[in-house]
């Protein structure tokens, strides 16, 4: 064998080549590139046809369409299991967890509590200041060009080092970071060599800050998760909290990334709701929730484990689930006006975090990283617009937000 | 002439959203998890009236609910 990624015991294809879809009802596939440009139309149509659709890709995979079928399935760990959370092309045996997400009852519980203290939102507005000054510093870096790529120079950056500040790393090795979730988040759906080495070479990264750690103690978080007890008093293992990294890393970063970028890009292309927003300042609260609703990142999975019936339609084990909570976000019969983004909406019980008990642990994190984004974008660059001679483009897969996102701008004042 | 109200989070359902503590913090606190629990014994100072149905609307778990007394 001449590739290298092929002598691996557990790798999977490289890249397999998916069919360009022709019928979206009976085959679909959230990698296809329409559905990563604009997935909208392809839910409604779903949506239309059946409260739950099958494809035969992935190995046989359930997309619910509604908000209610995302609800009963979120909240039914009895036929539905965490313990895979990505729908892929491949399901090799499981060798890396990263509880809580991918923890079940009864081991759920416990490891979720372990990491809730450190994300609550009083904890939260201790991290503000450092995020505000981050935002203006990548901002000072490009204000006078008016013009830049706001996913490159500044959405990426915010969610990294906001991270890398809560865990006690330094923030320069946001970049890494980066490269790893690229490698787990999008080629990983298709290429399981580029999953297995991200993943290896960021469990070498934390497993060296867990043996520093131990000779020289700090007061960050991966040092609150190494003198965390389990419900028995015990420490945690090394490969918990390795795990538990590898989660904070993965979930918080390309997520809010995505969050932030998709709403710089709504308000870039929509002039009244930036001018709203600008004169109104006060409206940011409901503005974030509604953004969060329309233009939700992060779309999860289960694997069925027994079978079951959800809003009256057969669902059987041996299949994945892609669990989109952007869908139901997206649902008419939930929320009116379910295609507009309306920044005051009074009622708004989006599932941009999930529902049920893995209901994102970093919530308040990324919900304080967007405002404090936007505001700061907005206080320093009030005008600004999509750079016509630029090309915004699209993450492919689990998390959905600009990749690209030129824009044009006046500075304030 | 409504009555009093009463706001109840129900602690098998709420999953620490926390979005009544953003849009009523006059009504709801958080524990060191996360979860929200009614201040005191729930009652809703008269003019929390909007407040408390602005809560009950926005939890993503439909695990507030609100009484009139």
């Amino acid at each position: 064998m001449s590739d290298p990624a092929r002598a691996m015991p557990d790798a999977g294809p490289v890249i397999s080549d998916h069919p360009p879809v022709t019928d979206w009802i009976h085959d679909f596939d959230h990698t296809d590139p329409r559905w990563t440009e604009n997935p909208f139309p392809i839910w409604d149509e779903l949506r239309a046809a059946s409260p739950v659709v099958h494809t035969d890709r992935f190995l046989g995979c359930y997309m619910p369409t509604t908000y209610q079928a995302v609800r009963e399935i979120a909240n039914d760990t009895e036929h539905f299991s965490s313990r895979r959370v990505i729908v892929r092309d491949i399901r090799p045996e499981i060798t890396a967890t990263a509880p809580p997400i991918t923890s079940d009852p009864p081991e759920h519980k416990p490891a979720k509590q372990l990491l809730l203290p450190p994300f609550t939102p009083d904890a939260m507005k201790k991290l503000e200041p450092r995020v505000r000054a981050i935002c203006n510093e990548l901002i000072d870096e490009f204000i006078n060009d008016g013009k830049c790529d706001a996913a490159a120079r500044y959405t990426r950056h915010i969610p990294v080092r906001a991270i890398a500040h809560m865990l006690g790393i330094a923030e320069k090795d946001g970049d890494l970071f980066i490269k790893w979730i690229h490698g787990i988040l999008e080629l990983g759906i298709k290429d399981d060599a580029a999953l297995m080495s991200a993943v290896r070479e960021m469990t070498e990264y934390f497993a060296a800050h867990l043996e520093q750690r131990k000779q020289n103690p700090t007061d960050d978080l991966i040092s609150t998760l190494m003198k965390a007890r389990d419900k028995d008093g015990e420490p945690l293992s090394d490969s918990h909290v390795l795990g538990s990294l590898r989660l904070l890393l993965i979930a918080g970063i390309d997520t809010t990334w995505s969050a932030i970028g998709s709403s710089l890009w709504h308000l870039a292309k929509t002039p009244a709701d930036r001018e709203r927003l600008v004169a109104e300042p006060e409206l940011m609260p409901s503005a974030v929730e509604e953004l969060l609703r329309a233009y939700s990142p992060v779309t999860m999975a289960r694997e069925v484990i027994k079978e079951t019936v959800i809003s009256g339609c057969p669902i059987k084990p041996g299949n994945m689930v892609l669990l989109s909570f952007p869908a139901a976000n997206r649902d008419p019969a939930m929320f009116p006006d379910a295609d507009k983004v309306v920044l005051d909406r009074k009622e708004n019980r989006h599932a941009a975090f999930g529902l049920g008990i893995h209901r994102c642990v970093g919530s308040n994190l990324a919900r304080m990283e967007m405002m404090v984004a936007i505001e700061e974008w907005l206080k320093r660059i009030p005008d600004f617009r999509l750079d016509p001679a630029g090309q915004v483009t699209w993450s492919e897969g689990t998390v959905r937000g600009p990749r690209q996102l030129p824009l044009l701008f006046r500075k304030a004042g | 002439m409504a009555g009093k109200l009463k706001v109840h989070v129900d602690q098998e359902k709420c999953q620490g959203h926390a979005r009544c503590k953003s849009l009523a913090p006059e009504l709801f606190n958080l524990d060191e998890f996360g979860n929200a629990h009614e201040i005191g014994d729930g009652s809703v100072p008269a003019g929390l009236e909007d407040k408390a149905w602005l809560a009950q609307s926005n939890c993503p778990e439909i695990a507030i609910e609100v009484v009139e007394e």
